[in-house]
C-alpha cells in the first residue's frame, strides 16, 4: 500500500494543504493552513531523521532506506520509486525548515495572499518530491514543478525589474532542463544490458553499470549543465542575481535556500553516480567554471549597493562552492559539499528574510541610502551580524564546518591542477569577508543616513520566530557539525565506490 | 453479399445516422425559435461518443469491402479521442450556433460538421488508397464552406479562399504522388504496395515527396504551412478550433499509417532526412513566427504548427511506442488547445475582442477563465503536473528509441524549441496576471452554461490525462492491435 510508506507523506502534506487553500476564504484561514501544514512537514523530518538514525544505528545497511516503487508508466518502465539516504535526509530537513520560516516571513503578503500561498506550496511540493524520488522521471517531474511556480511569484509579488527577471530565470531554468531531459532519456535508453528491461530507476541502473563509456561522454555533460544551471554554475548564473533580487522574500528564501540545492543534489546523485567514468574524465573542465563561480561570485558581490544584489552574487559564490565540492570526487570534499549545502540554505534564507524585513521598513535596498540600524532595529541588525559571520565562516557556525570540510577535502588531490583551484577557490574566504563587513560596517554600525529611518520598529514576533528558527539551526550545526557530517558522510559512500571502481 | 460486414462500421453508421436525423430535424422541424437542433446534435454526438467505447476490444480486427476498410482497437481508439474532441467542440459552439446572427444556418453547421468528421473516420479506417482519397476529401470541402460560416466578415470569405484552393492544390500533388505509387506497384492497397514496389530511383523519391507534401498541406508543416494563420485567423471560431485539433489529429495519424506502412521499407534511404528536415522547420518556423503575434488566433496557429513538427516526432520513431505517444499527444492536445479556444470563445462572444493586449490583467476582472488560459497554455508548454509534459516526455523518448545519434541532435533541436514556445505561452500568461497595473478593458462577466461545460471538461482533461497512466498504457496495448503488423522497418 502506497500510503505505509513514511516518504509518500511529504508530498502528500503540501498537496492537502494545496486543497486546503483553495477553500479558505480569508487571511487568517490562509496562514492557520500554512502554518499548521509547514509544522507538520518539520515534525515529519524531524520523525524521519530521527527515525533514519535508528534504523542505521541497527545496523541497516542498504544504500537507500524507505524504498518503495509503484508502476506509473508501464510502456516505459515509468515507477514512482521513493528512498531515501543520509543526504536526502538532510535536504528534507532543510527544505521543511525553510517552508516553515517563509511561511512566517511572508505573513502579511500582498496583494492576493491566497495565490501567493498556493504557488508557494505548489513549490515546496515539487521541492519535496524532487528529495525522496529516486526514478529518474519523478525527480525530472517534481524538479520541473519546483521551477514554474517562481515565474508567477516572482512577476506578480516581485519588486523592480520584476517581469525582465521572472522571465529570464524561467527560460534559464527550462533550458537547463531541456538539456537534463535528454540526458535522462539517454541515460534510460542505456540503463540494461542488451536485452534487458530498461529501468529509470537510479539504483537498479547504478547496480547494471551498463553505459558504455562513449555514452557517458555526452550524458554526463547533458545531465551535469542540465542540474549546474540550477546550481549557478559560471556561465549559466546570470538568472541568479536578477531572479533574487527581484523576487518576494520568501520566494529569495526557497529559492536560494532550497531550489538551487536541487542543482547540486542532481549534480552528484544523477551525474556523478550514474556515470562515474565520464566523472572522472571530465570533471576538470567544470572544476574549472565552478571555480571561477567562486571566485567571480564573491568579487561580483564586492561591487554591488543593492543588497539583495550582494546576497544573489554572494549564492553564485557559495554555490558554486558546493559543485566545485562535488567535483573534488572524494569522501571529505563530497560530505563538505552537502554540509555547504545545508550551510549555506539556511544562512541565506537568513539574510533574505533579513532583508525583506528591512526592505519592508526603510523601503529600500540600497546601502548607500542606510546606515546605523543597529541603533534603529537592534534585532535584525544583530540576526544580520550573526548571519554575517556564519557566511564569512566563522568557527562555531555552519559556515566554518562546510568550508573548513570542503578545503580539507579537496587539499587532498596532490597534483598540481588541484592545488591550485583549491588555493584559488579559499581565497573566496577573504573576499567574503571583505563584502560582510563593508555591508555590516556600513549599514549596521555607521551614522544613521536618514532620520525618517528613527522613527522605525523592530522585528515583530512572527518576524522573530522566523529568523530565531533559522538562527538556531545555523548555531546547531556550527556546534553538533558530527552529527550531520556522519549521516552524510556514510551516504557519500556508495558514489567514492562507484567513482573509485 | 454479407450484409455482416456493415457492422464492423457501426461508429461511422452511427455518425452517418445522426446527421441525417439533424438534417430531417433542421429542415422539417421549427429550427428558428428553439435550440433543438444544437440539443439532438450534442446528445446524438454524445451517443456517438459512446458508441465507440463500446465495441469488443482487442478482438480480431475487422474488415469490409475486401480489404478496402477495416477497424481495430488502435483505429477504435484514435476515433473515440476525435469523438471526445468534436463533443468538446460542439459544446463550446453552442453559444455562438445559437446567436441570433447563426440561428437559421445552425443546423447547417452541424451537420457540415460531422460531415467532415465521417470523412476522417474513412481516412483513419481506409486500407486502401481510394477510399482514402474519398474520406480525405469528404473531409476537407466541407471545412472550407464551415470556414466560410461568418459571411458578415470579409476576412472569413478570404480565409475559405485561401482554404479551398490550398485543400484542392494538395490534393492534386497527393494524388500526382499516388499516381506514381500505382505505377511503380500496380495495387493501391496499403498491404501490398510495399511488396510490390520494385525501387523505382528517381520516380519514387518524386512519388514520396508527393505524398508528403500533400500530406504536409494538411498538416500545416512547414513549408506547407503558408495558409493557416489566415485561415485560422478567418474562420469563425468553433471551425478554427476544430481545425486545430480534429483535422491535424485525423492527418497526422493517417500520415504515421501511410508513411510507416506504405513506405516504410525506403525509410532509411529516401525519407528519413526529408522527415527531419520538415520535423526542425516545422518546430521552429512555427515558434519564431508565434514570438510576435498579437492576434490570439494567429497566435494559437503558428502554435500549431509548431505542435504538429512535436507530433511528427513521432512518425520518426515509426514504432508502437511511437504511434502510441503520437495518439496519447493528439489526445492531450485536444484538451491543451480546447481550453485555450474555449477561453477565446467565451471572450470574443461577449466582447468581440480576440488580442493579447485586451487580455491585460484579466485575473483581476475573470479569474476562472484567465485560470482555465493558464492551464492551457502550461499545458502546451509542457509544464508538469498538466498533461502536456507527459505528452511531450513521451513523443521525445519514443522519438530517441531507435538510438542512432542523429536523433539525439533532433530530439535535443527539439527540446530547444520548448524554451523558445515557452516564452511565448508565458506571454499569454503575463498579460492576464502580470501586467496589473492598469484596469482590465474585458468587465467581468458570466459565460454560458455551455461554454462553462465545455472548459471545465478540458480542465478536468489536462490535470488528469497525465497522471492517469492507464490511458497511456492503454494506448500503447492498442497500438498492437493494428491490422498488419507495420512496424517491421524499423529496428527494435
Amino acid at each position: 500500500m502506497i500510503f505505509s510508506n513514511i516518504l509518500i507523506y511529504f508530498v502528500v502534506i503540501p498537496l492537502v494543504m494545496l486543497g486546503l487553500l483553495f477553500l479558505c476564504r480569508d487571511m487568517k484561514q490562509i496562514r492557520t493552513v500554512a502554518v499548521v501544514g509547514s509544522s507538520a512537514l518539520v515534525a515529519l523530518s524531524v520523525y524521519l531523521t530521527v527515525d533514519f538514525l535508528q534504523l542505521r544505528a541497527a545496523g541497516v545497511n542498504d544504500i537507500m532506506l524507505y524504498t518503495g516503487s509503484w508502476m506509473w508508466f508501464r510502456p516505459l518502465n515509468i515507477h514512482l520509486a521513493v528512498g531515501v539516504d543520509g543526504i536526502s535526509v538532510v535536504m528534507l530537513l532543510l527544505s521543511s525548515i525553510i517552508v516553515f520560516a517563509g511561511s512566517f516571513a511572508s505573513w502579511k503578503i500582498t496583494p492576493l495572499p491566497k495565490d501567493f500561498f498556493l504557488w508557494l506550496i505548489l513549490l515546496s511540493t515539487g521541492v519535496f518530491g524532487f528529495f525522496i524520488s529516486i526514478d529518474l522521471f519523478t525527480m525530472f517531474m517534481f524538479y520541473e514543478v519546483a521551477l514554474i511556480p517562481m515565474y508567477l511569484l516572482i512577476g506578480l509579488w516581485g519588486t523592480g525589474r520584476k517581469e525582465y527577471s521572472a522571465m529570464k530565470l524561467t527560460l534559464m531554468l527550462m533550458g537547463g532542463s531541456a538539456f537534463l531531459m535528454l540526458g535522462i532519456l539517454g541515460i534510460y535508453y542505456h540503463s540494461a544490458p542488451e536485452g534487458g528491461q530498461l529501468t529509470m530507476n537510479l539504483l537498479e541502473i547504478r547496480a547494471n553499470d551498463a553505459i558504455d563509456h562513449n555514452w557517458q561522454y555526452f550524458l554526463f555533460p547533458m545531465t551535469f549543465v542540465g542540474f549546474g544551471v540550477l546550481g549557478a554554475m559560471f556561465p549559466f548564473h546570470t538568472w541568479s542575481p536578477d531572479g533574487h533580487a527581484s523576487a518576494p522574500t520568501a520566494v529569495s528564501m526557497l529559492h536560494a535556500g532550497v531550489l538551487m540545492k536541487l542543482g547540486g543534489y542532481g549534480c552528484f546523485r544523477v551525474a556523478i553516480y550514474l556515470m562515474p567514468f565520464a566523472a572522472n574524465e571530465l570533471a576538470w573542465i567544470f572544476l574549472i567554471l565552478t571555480g571561477i563561480s567562486v571566485v567571480y561570485g564573491a568579487f561580483s558581490a564586492c561591487v554591488q549597493t543593492d543588497l539583495k544584489y550582494i546576497n544573489a552574487y554572494s549564492s553564485v559564490s557559495h554555490c558554486g562552492l558546493v559543485l566545485f565540492a562535488i567535483l573534488m570526487l572524494n569522501t571529505t570534499a563530497m560530505t563538505g559539499a552537502v554540509m555547504q549545502m545545508l550551510s549555506h540554505g539556511l544562512m541565506t534564507a537568513l539574510f533574505f528574510a533579513l532583508i525583506g524585513m528591512i526592505y519592508g521598513r526603510t523601503h529600500t535596498r540600497d546601502i548607500r541610502l542606510m546606515g546605523g540600524l543597529m541603533k534603529i532595529m537592534p534585532f535584525l541588525a544583530v540576526c544580520y551580524v550573526i548571519a554575517g559571520m556564519a557566511s564569512l565562516g566563522l568557527p562555531g557556525l555552519s559556515g566554518f564546518v562546510a568550508e573548513m570540510t570542503i578545503f580539507v577535502g579537496s587539499f587532498q588531490h596532490a597534483d598540481m591542477f588541484h592545488r591550485v583551484f583549491t588555493i584559488v577557490a579559499c581565497c573566496s574566504i577573504v573576499i567574503t569577508a571583505v563584502y560582510i563587513l563593508r555591508v555590516v560596517g556600513k549599514l549596521l554600525f555607521g551614522p544613521v543616513y536618514d532620520e525618517h529611518h528613527l522613527s522605525l520598529t523592530d522585528a515583530t514576533w512572527w518576524e522573530r520566530l522566523s529568523t530565531i528558527t533559522l538562527i538556531v539551526c545555523v548555531a546547531a550545526i556550527g556546534c553538533f557539525p558530527n552529527f550531520f557530517s556522519d549521516l552524510i558522510h556514510n551516504a557519500t559512500l556508495p558514489i567514492i565506490d562507484a567513482l573509485t571502481k | 453479399m454479407d450484409y455482416s460486414q456493415f457492422l464492423v462500421m457501426h461508429q461511422e453508421i452511427g455518425l452517418l445516422v445522426l446527421i441525417l436525423l439533424v438534417f430531417l430535424y433542421d429542415t422539417f422541424g421549427n429550427t428558428t425559435a428553439s435550440k433543438g437542433v444544437s440539443y439532438l446534435t450534442i446528445c446524438g454526438f454524445a451517443l456517438v461518443t459512446l458508441l465507440g467505447f463500446v465495441q469488443p476490444w482487442f478482438s480480431e480486427t475487422s474488415s469490409a469491402f475486401g480489404g478496402m476498410y477495416a477497424t481495430s482497437p488502435v483505429m477504435g481508439s484514435i476515433k473515440n479521442i476525435l469523438n471526445i474532441g468534436v463533443l468538446i467542440v460542439l459544446i463550446q459552439a453552442m453559444q455562438w450556433a445559437d446567436s441570433d446572427y447563426m440561428r437559421i444556418r445552425r443546423g447547417e453547421f452541424y451537420e457540415l460538421l460531422l460531415m467532415t468528421l465521417l470523412g476522417m473516420y474513412f481516412m483513419i479506417s481506409a486500407r486502401h488508397f481510394l477510399l482514402f482519397i474519398i474520406g480525405l476529401e469528404t473531409a476537407s470541402l466541407p471545412l472550407a464552406a464551415l470556414v466560410a460560416f461568418d459571411k458578415k466578415h470579409y476576412e472569413s470569405h478570404e480565409a475559405a479562399a485561401k482554404y479551398i484552393l490550398t485543400a484542392v492544390f494538395s490534393s492534386a500533388i497527393f494524388l500526382m504522388g499516388l499516381s506514381f505509387v500505382y505505377g511503380l506497384s500496380g495495387t493501391l492497397y496499403f498491404s501490398d504496395i510495399a511488396a510490390a514496389m520494385t525501387n523505382g530511383g528517381a520516380l519514387l523519391i518524386v512519388a514520396i515527396a508527393f505524398v508528403i507534401a500533400g500530406m504536409g498541406f494538411k498538416l500545416s508543416l512547414v513549408p506547407f504551412h503558408l495558409w493557416t494563420a489566415d485561415v485560422y485567423q478567418g474562420a469563425p471560431t468553433p471551425v478554427t478550433s476544430y481545425l486545430s485539433v480534429i483535422s491535424k489529429g485525423a492527418a497526422a495519424f493517417s500520415f504515421f499509417v501511410i508513411m510507416v506502412q506504405v513506405f516504410g521499407p525506403f525509410y532509411g534511404e529516401i525519407w528519413e532526412w526529408m522527415l527531419y528536415a520538415l520535423i526542425i522547420l516545422t518546430i521552429t518556423v512555427g515558434n519564431l513566427f508565434a514570438l510576435r503575434q498579437k492576434n490570439l488566433k494567429r497566435f494559437l496557429a503558428f502554435s500549431s504548427i509548431s505542435q504538429a513538427g512535436y507530433i511528427m516526432l513521432g512518425v520518426v520513431a515509426g514504432s508502437s511506442l511511437g504511434l502510441g505517444s503520437l495518439m496519447f499527444y493528439i489526445l492531450v492536445y485536444i484538451f491543451s488547445n480546447l481550453a485555450a479556444f474555449g477561453v477565446i470563445q467565451a471572450i470574443e462572444n461577449k466582447t468581440g475582442k480576440v488580442d493579447m493586449d485586451s487580455y491585460n490583467n484579466l485575473y483581476s476582472t475573470n479569474p476562472k477563465l484567465a485560470f482555465t488560459m493558464m492551464l492551457a497554455m502550461f499545458s502546451l508548454a509542457g509544464i508538469p503536473p498538466f498533461a502536456g509534459f507527459f505528452s511531450k516526455f513521451f513523443i521525445f523518448s519514443a522519438a530517441v528509441q531507435p538510438g542512432t545519434p542523429a536523433l539525439y541532435v533532433l530530439v535535443l533541436i527539439a527540446l530547444i524549441n520548448t524554451i523558445i514556445s515557452l516564452y511565448y505561452y508565458l506571454l499569454v500568461v503575463k498579460a492576464m496576471f502580470i501586467k496589473n497595473q492598469e484596469p482590465c478593458v474585458i468587465e467581468p462577466f458570466t459565460s454560458a452554461v455551455s461554454e462553462k461545460v465545455g472548459m471545465t471538461v478540458c480542465v478536468a482533461g489536462i490535470i488528469l490525462v497525465g497522471l492517469a497512466s492507464c490511458i497511456y498504457d492503454f494506448l500503447i496495448q492498442a497500438t498492437r492491435f493494428f491490422p498488419e503488423y507495420i512496424f517491421t522497418i524499423f529496428a527494435n
